[in-house]
């Protein structure tokens, strides 16, 4: 919809542009910046004209996915990245409630600083230990695990004027094997509760939990765990929430059911990765 | 800015702000729709460089330099790409508001090379609300639905393609909003933020300093004539409890000022300088509360001749009868060896979600004529009210529609007209309030929500001694479609059975909740949700299979119809002759078809193994009954002219919504005439077309004035023939009609024109009216084979049927899709729509169409639709109305099956999984509680 308290544009071009004046906010894609009135913002700031590269490999073997990248870019490079947790990449864009047209203009960036409990992107990054590169006004440059950076909904660790600059995501948990699920109260619908996992070389296991709680849960394992000490872990959790995407015991119960069923992938060395976007069997 | 746009250079300023679905449409291209606004439905969807994107949530900049694609460069009517060849020959849109979105995602890279099993997923971020989709997997699929009968074929019975089909599918048909009009000023409206408040002052200074600004509205220049925003053929059907503009407000989301600017960009900043200054007043949500003693009243102050049953008791309507005696009914059935249920269901707030919002644009014409271009189901009855309402003639306001992007009893209702008129004649200006999608579920009326408590006594041998329903519906701040809703969901509901006791305790009541208003089934599906359940459950509990149930229990001809009364009015199971009834025929249908259909759940979705514990499976069926017609008249004036070239021009004035009446009376015209379809041509909805005509609600568009046009068609015909005898001295009765022209017996045709010329005249007109009386009735049963997982509360469809009796089948693939339409909208009322409610103030917490969870794609599942095969000598050639009646007995349907699939019973909806998850746990999982 029509921004129509917003009266300039500035197409940002260089690290330079990046200081916000009062009334401006930083512009991404747009998909959810224009999805809803925005009357506190009087002037956008594109980051798209900063040209960051989507998807670079880093050197050591991690990854650093542009915050800028779209969800189509981050979806067409999975693929040729030939690591194990790619088709969690895949899994993740899939569990965006956008369609595929959305893809072609929502980023990364944009999905992680809007910060809902759903944002698959967040899921992404919680599973596999993902850091965000955030930069401040007058150079500041930070880091942040993702699993640090959403506060509850809506809400995040940023700073007024920071910026998300990347997602990096480190070699081992490239390297590890993923397993994800989710439930909606739609068939294909916005994730009510999303569970992803991943088993490292040396056993560790982590366990993300995100859309059935406020803000992202990880439970780390030295190995993988069995029912009971899953259940125990699932216990600790306290910011199950409702909102019309379900009811807080529901989702609880569920995240209960997903996880078993991520701990079983994991745990089942022939078991494929399961596309846990689609329809349940 | 400067962009390709199907084709054409087109180079225009885009503000900072701006989308590019705006930036494209204030350029006239209006194959661009605007459905949500938000990035949630997908009417918008445009190629730039070849990607689909959501144009309205794409900044505007971005497609600076760039190649845009729109519906209207893939093809043109007379050349259409093969997509949209696809879609037309699929017969893949109802009302088409969604289809030019649907076209331009369908043609994209991605979509076109992928396999069918990705089109669930690809496909979700476009919304449907007509078709319930089976039929755009068709287009995808390159299924041909359509029939061409070609010449003078009679296209009655067959399945004839709407005629809008190629405008629609190229983004070429105009709909509400798409025309460009000089001048054109914007009116955005200012609302309460209170639920109940006097207006102590309202600061427009602020506003009106915006520059652009023309006009800030306000109560001080509303008409004082009260009137309802509901419309039916008698204004006296409705209370006159509303406004223009209400010194007082009712509910959060109420009109409190209207700003009208040079753009709707200055109204939107100026409406948000507006400051009112409110005096609270008490308010009441709990519509039990609403009539207790001391309770706040919301319009306590209204007179009598305001029509309000009791204002003194926040009372809308209410009715209270009983026939036989019901608890000796309950006391025969215990005494009996049988049984009683008792139990209390409840419904939730839907909202239509027709595609195209609400919205209205008015102008003076050069006679200084005010002319309103409206998204309307009632043209006639909006312009009877405006004339009342401010004091005009009719002669001086002219109400017409394009296309209208869907309704669903949503548009049968006076709600942007009344601004729109204040402001031209206020500013002399041409005017357009479109309401936004966040108004629509904000402010506009959603379906009645309903506490209806049933008893149900029946002997051993399942035959019902009595039946008894306490209802109480939710009117919200304003009487609106109350009265009706109310006095009709108890009507048919009831009447279906043939039970020696009744008894019926309704009431209709204000709160200080957003009003609730028409939507289609008209209060019925609401009874019939809690009727079939209980009986359902009575059923269960004397041991009689549920259909045989039904089979004991239902009126049948010779039957009369009872609810709170006898009715022996115009409505009647016989009137229709001896061959109407089809019931018994629905029954059979649907019970034959639930053992024998195949498991087929909705796209992408699979089949649950047999011997997952995880998994319950269930079966369950309702059944609906409804009349034909609506109540107490329903007029249709028609007139048609042949000419001399052998084209017909066919003046109706019901509106085309998507319910496929334009493609009925085509079909009837032609069919009558002889002529070949496409040499009919309808022009519609317009106040200056015809005399009169009641309107496009209560699925009146075949039966009604179809029938009208079925009377003046073969009065043409008559003339005709008269003349051509005449003139060829020939018996009329020897000659017969062709496209071409005369056809004597000795099969010479002679042309139209050479009749005419020879007469004298240029040519020949005939007129009909039908006034909608007597009235016949219409069946529709529902059966589900579902499985419930325990783990996650999910539903899942297995197989779904409905039987309708719609008397002679006039397309068979258009009422197809109207039923599968009707079926995909309720399963989003019984499985996950909901307007959630804040506690604090009453008002929608849902205000976006993704929080508010409309079936996509991949919810719905295929439904087989069966026919019985039955005659009403009411209807026009033997049909019966079939439009709103495939809704009603789906929830019903559902919950009986997921009682079936996990021994507990649904008592509201909807069925959402983490309700029914939550069902699963009242009573621990095990084996059915019987």
């Amino acid at each position: 919809m029509d921004l129509t308290a917003v009266d300039s544009l500035r197409i940002a071009r260089t690290p330079g542009d990046l200081v916000l004046a009062p009334g401006e906010a930083w512009l991404a894609g747009g998909s959810w910046l224009f999805s809803e009135p925005q009357p506190e913002t009087t002037g956008l700031v594109d980051l798209m004209g900063l040209g960051w590269t989507p998807v670079e490999e880093l050197p050591g073997g991690g990854l650093r996915v542009a915050a800028t990248c779209t969800i189509a870019e981050l979806s067409a490079a999975a693929p040729s990245l030939a690591r194990a947790a790619a088709p969690l990449l895949e899994a993740c864009c899939r569990a965006l409630l956008g369609s595929f047209k959305v893809w072609n203009v929502a980023t990364v960036g944009g999905n992680l600083a809007n910060s809902l409990p759903a944002g698959p992107m967040i899921s992404l990054g919680v599973a596999l230990d993902g850091e965000l590169d955030v930069w401040g006004p007058d150079d500041a440059e930070r880091r942040i695990p993702v699993a640090d950076f959403v506060t509850g909904v809506n809400a995040n660790v940023l700073a007024p004027g920071e910026v998300i600059r990347a997602l990096d995501i480190p070699a081992h948990a490239l390297d590890a094997r993923p397993a994800m699920r989710k439930t909606s109260l739609l068939a294909i619908g916005r994730s009510s509760a999303l569970v992803t996992g991943r088993l490292d070389a040396d056993g560790a296991t982590t366990i993300g939990v995100t859309a059935a709680t406020s803000r992202p849960e990880v439970l780390r394992f030295a190995a993988l765990p069995d029912a009971d000490v899953l259940e125990a872990a699932l216990d600790g959790i306290g910011t199950w929430f409702d909102d019309p995407h379900g009811t807080a015991d529901w989702r609880e119960g569920i995240t209960r059911v997903l996880a078993r069923e991520v701990v079983a992938e994991l745990g089942d060395p022939d078991a494929a990765f399961v596309d846990g976007t689609a329809v349940r069997p | 800015m400067r962009a390709d746009v199907d084709g054409s250079p087109l180079e225009a300023d885009a503000a900072p702000g701006q989308v590019l679905r705006t930036w494209l449409r204030e350029a006239g291209v209006h194959s661009v729709k605007k459905g949500c606004d938000a990035g949630d439905c997908g009417a918008c969807s445009v190629l730039v460089d070849g990607e689909a994107v959501h144009s309205c949530i794409l900044p505007a900049h971005r497609a600076d330099g760039r190649t845009v694609t729109t519906a209207a460069g893939l093809g043109d009517p007379d050349d259409l790409s093969d997509v949209q060849r696809c879609f037309t020959d699929a017969a893949g849109f109802q009302c088409g508001f969604c289809t030019a979105g649907f076209v331009v995602t369908a043609s994209s890279d991605t979509v076109r090379g992928a396999a069918p099993e990705d089109l669930p997923r690809l496909l979700k971020g476009n919304l449907c609300r007509c078709t319930g989709y089976r039929a755009i997997g068709d287009a995808l699929a390159g299924v041909v639905n359509v029939e061409r009968p070609q010449g003078g074929e009679a296209s009655f019975g067959r399945s004839l393609p709407a005629p809008a089909a190629e405008r629609i599918v190229s983004g070429r048909e105009p709909y509400t909003f798409d025309l460009t009009t000089r001048g054109l000023a914007h009116l955005v409206v200012v609302r309460s933020t209170e639920p109940h408040a006097r207006i102590l002052g309202i600061d427009t200074a602020a506003a009106e300093a915006v520059p652009g600004v023309l006009a800030v509205l306000t109560h001080r220049d509303s008409p004082a004539t009260p009137f309802s925003t509901a419309r039916h053929e008698h204004r006296e059907d409705d209370p006159d409890d509303s406004l223009v503009l209400d010194p007082v407000v009712r509910f959060v989301g109420q009109r409190v000022a209207a700003v009208v600017a040079e753009t709707a960009a200055a109204a939107d900043r100026a409406a948000r300088l507006v400051r009112v200054t409110y005096e609270p007043l008490p308010a009441v949500f709990d519509p039990e509360d609403a009539r207790r003693p001391g309770t706040p009243l919301l319009h306590g102050e209204k007179p009598a001749d305001s029509r309000i049953a009791d204002p003194a008791r926040n009372v809308v309507a209410e009715v209270h009868g009983e026939v036989g005696d019901v608890e000796a009914g309950f006391a025969d059935a215990v005494a009996g060896g049988g049984a009683v249920v008792e139990g209390e269901w409840r419904t939730q707030r839907v909202n239509h979600v027709h595609l195209e919002t609400k919205g209205a644009r008015g102008w003076l014409d050069d006679a200084g004529r005010l002319v309103i271009r409206t998204s309307s189901q009632v043209p006639y009855l909006v312009r009877d009210e405006l004339a009342h309402v401010f004091g005009l003639d009719r002669d001086a306001v002219r109400v017409f529609t394009a296309r209208v992007g869907g309704g669903f009893g949503g548009k049968q209702e006076l709600l942007t007209e009344d601004l729109v008129a204040l402001a031209v004649l206020r500013t002399g200006r041409p005017v357009q309030y479109e309401v936004s999608r966040q108004e629509e579920f904000a402010a506009m009326p959603t379906r009645h929500p309903f506490r209806v408590r049933v008893r149900a006594g029946a002997g051993p041998d399942g035959a019902l001694t009595a039946l008894a329903v306490d209802v109480l519906s939710d009117a919200g701040a304003y009487g609106n479609h109350s009265v009706g809703v109310m006095f009709h969901g108890c009507s048919e509901s009831m009447e279906v059975y043939r039970v020696p006791n009744k008894r019926v305790d309704a009431a209709a009541v204000y709160t200080n909740h957003v009003p609730s208003g028409a939507f289609r089934g008209y209060g019925l599906g609401q009874l019939i949700f809690a009727i079939e359940s209980a009986l359902d459950e009575l059923a269960r509990k004397v041991g009689v299979d549920p259909v045989e149930f039904r089979r004991r229990n239902v009126v049948v001809p010779g039957d009369a119809l009872v609810s709170w009364a006898v009715h022996d009015d115009d409505l009647g199971l016989d009137f229709g002759g001896p061959r109407a009834y089809g019931l018994d025929q629905c029954l059979d249908l649907v019970e034959d078809a639930l053992d024998t259909l195949p498991d087929a759940p909705a796209p992408g979705t699979p089949v649950p193994a047999v011997d997952d514990p995880t998994w319950r499976r269930g079966r369950g069926m309702a059944v609906a009954m409804i009349a034909t017609m609506p109540p107490r008249g329903h007029l249709a004036d028609v007139s048609i002219t042949l000419d001399a070239s052998g084209a017909c021009t066919l003046d109706v004035g019901t509106a085309e919504f998507g319910n496929g009446t334009t493609t009925v009376h085509r079909q009837v015209a032609s069919s009558v005439l002889g002529l070949a379809p496409d040499q009919i041509r309808i022009r519609q909805s317009d106040t200056d077309v015809v005399g009169y005509d009641t309107g496009a609600f209560g699925s009146a568009g075949s039966v009604v004035a179809g029938k009208a046009v079925e009377l003046a068609a073969l009065r043409l015909r008559e003339r005709v023939l008269a003349l051509a005898a005449d003139e060829l001295g020939e018996d009329a009765s020897a000659l017969t009609l062709s496209p071409g022209g005369v056809v004597r017996p000795d099969g010479d045709v002679i042309p139209f024109g050479l009749l005419l010329a020879g007469a004298g005249v240029e040519r020949l007109s005939a007129d009909a009216d039908h006034r909608g009386t007597p009235r016949s009735l219409a069946f529709n049963v529902h059966g589900f084979r579902v499985a419930v997982s325990t783990e996650t509360g999910e539903v899942r469809v297995l197989a779904s049927v409905q039987a309708a009796d719609a008397g002679t089948v006039i397309n068979p693939e258009q009422l197809r899709g109207q039923i599968e339409g009707g079926v995909a909208q309720a399963l989003g009322t019984a499985l996950s729509e909901e307007i959630a409610i804040s506690p604090e103030n009453g008002a929608p917490t849902t205000t976006t169409l993704r929080t508010y969870r409309v079936p996509q794609f991949a919810d719905v599942p295929p439904t087989a639709v069966r026919f019985a095969d039955t005659y009403d000598e009411l209807g026009v050639r033997g049909a019966k109305s079939m439009s709103e009646a495939p809704y009603n007995p789906v929830a019903p349907a559902l919950a009986n099956a997921v009682r079936d699939a996990i021994g507990v019973r649904p008592h509201e909806l909807p069925m959402s999984r983490d309700r029914i998850w939550r069902l699963l746990r009242t009573p621990p999982p095990g084996p059915p509680v019987e």
